[in-house]
């Protein structure tokens, strides 16, 4: 089988270290083999597409030359934001004949392949569409012992390209984690903003989204938050102490990566999670999951 | 000041031609002013012109309205306004073609995080090929103001303590590939913006 190249991208290998973790211990799990793209830049992000959008979407193109060059022909982004540029990146190379032009002979100017529809694909879809439920759900070699948790898509990743799930009202997250057996609530909110790099720039406002995603899913029921981007968890772990001085309340929850629920379901090394990381709900996390442990090394 | 009484005089309906024509923003003149962008935004409350407002001073052509409004800074991309606009217009799309537009022209108050930033993460990018989260931060606190890494403190050690927080400074080997990629790499001998 032809390994899934790999875009890690920033986050994951600060903030979002969780991330990348549980996501390896998962894909190694389910034997499929994953390729660290060499030498990867900046996918071009929201910040750099504020400055200079023609060579946001050439430096964008040199990870998907890489990865062509890397013989890949899906390549895994599991930030929403690096999803959503790689993607626009092809699109607008493809409908618009400038900017394709311009992509090109930037590539070949720095003796790279010219583009030729390497697919971008986000860990979910991957999980959803190429293992499948039916498999996933076989494999599950530890009961879900924790809470209810709230299945949070948050936005880049389900627009504009609404490939990965739908635009609307995404459920893939939700059907997943239901085939590992985790109770999920319905979270109207799940494809709210989150506030992106708001809580860096205008910080009240940022952690005021963060604090009506929080409060939306405690009243739903959730005990939990589950992510598919390193932003949003970020956010939303990051800043529950500030909330709680600021309202009042008593917020303080996990907020995961859905690989870290799926790769312990499916029997990864707990340690490989990557749980250890979060910020909030430590003390749910230690609950759910260590009285688990000497259980669980039966397993390994 | 944002005044509501405007004067024909003083709209450049050919810089709105000229905006219509940028990849992403044709759609600019279908606009029906229904709102259902200011409706699904999450920012729009925060916002002193919501996104529907801006689209009717940019097609009117009042330029320097549209650049200085605080909307540019406070939209978060996250794309419900393009996913809920029945025209399909990329009002997203258009918001980044402001905030260029803007930066450019540096109509925006001096010492605002959002644009620095942007400027920041821009340079280091060029320079190195990655992004490194604390030296951005840094980098942009100081430039706006520094005071604010006090209220970051905090953060910065729940970060430490959970080892998410990397000081390494990230760069790729092929920084050359990246002056090949004519758009891409630093330009010699031009103090990066």
């Amino acid at each position: 089988m032809k390994p899934y190249g790999y875009f890690p991208g920033c986050s994951l290998r600060g903030t979002g270290a969780g991330y990348e973790y549980s996501l390896l211990a998962l894909f190694r799990v389910l034997d499929l083999p994953v390729e660290e793209i060499q030498d990867w830049n900046c996918c071009g992000a929201t910040s750099y597409m504020s400055i200079d959008e023609e060579s946001a979407f050439v430096l964008s193109a040199r990870n998907l030359a890489l990865a062509q060059k890397a013989g890949c022909k899906d390549l895994l982004a599991p930030c929403s934001a690096c999803y959503l540029v790689l993607r626009k990146t092809q699109d607008y190379v493809a409908r618009y004949p400038k900017i394709g032009s311009h992509v090109q002979e930037s590539l070949r100017a720095a003796g790279l392949p010219p583009l030729n529809g390497v697919r971008v694909r986000h860990p979910l879809e991957v999980l959803y569409s190429d293992v499948g439920l039916e498999r996933i759900r076989s494999r599950v070699v530890r009961p879900w012992r924790g809470g209810r948790v709230a299945c949070y898509y948050g936005c880049q990743l389900v627009r504009p390209y609404d490939e990965v799930d739908r635009a609307h009202n995404p459920t893939r997250m939700d059907e997943l984690l239901a085939a590992i057996g985790a109770p999920t609530v319905d979270y109207p909110l799940k494809t709210l903003c989150c506030g992106g790099a708001l809580t860096g720039t205008m910080h009240p406002i940022g952690v005021r989204m963060n604090y009506i995603l929080l409060k939306e899913a405690v009243r739903k029921g959730a005990q939990a938050v589950v992510t598919v981007c390193p932003l949003c968890q970020y956010n939303l772990d990051a800043h529950q102490a500030e909330i709680r001085r600021k309202t009042g309340t008593t917020i303080d929850m996990p907020v995961f990566f859905f690989t870290q629920l799926l790769g312990w379901a499916l029997g990864a090394d707990p340690e490989s999670l990557g749980l250890k990381r979060a910020i909030s709900g430590r003390k749910s996390i230690a609950q759910w999951f260590a009285k688990e442990s000497a259980e669980a090394d039966a397993y390994v | 000041m944002l005044r509501t009484l405007k004067y024909q005089r003083e709209a450049d309906p050919e810089w709105a031609r000229q905006v219509s024509e940028r990849p992403g923003c044709e759609g600019l003149f279908s606009c029906l002013q229904c709102g259902a962008c200011s409706g699904s935004c999450p920012l729009s409350i925060y916002m002193d012109l919501t996104p529907r407002r801006v689209i009717a001073l940019v097609r009117e052509g009042f330029r320097r309205d549209a650049l200085s409004s605080m909307t540019i800074w406070l939209c978060a991309s996250c794309y419900s306004c393009a996913a809920n606009c029945p025209r399909q217009i990329h009002v997203t799309d258009l918001m980044y073609s402001l905030k260029r537009e803007a930066i450019r022209s540096r109509l925006y108050p001096p010492r605002l995080p959002a644009p620095i930033l942007a400027q920041e993460f821009y340079a280091m990018v060029r320079k190195h090929g990655r992004n490194s989260e604390f030296w951005l931060v840094l980098r942009m606190a100081l430039r706006s103001n520094p005071l604010l890494l006090l209220t970051m403190l905090r953060n910065g050690w729940d970060l430490v303590r959970t080892g998410r927080l990397s000081l390494r400074r990230e760069r790729i080997h092929g920084t050359s590939e990246l002056v090949a990629l004519s758009g891409a790499g630093p330009r010699p001998g031009r103090a990066e913006a």
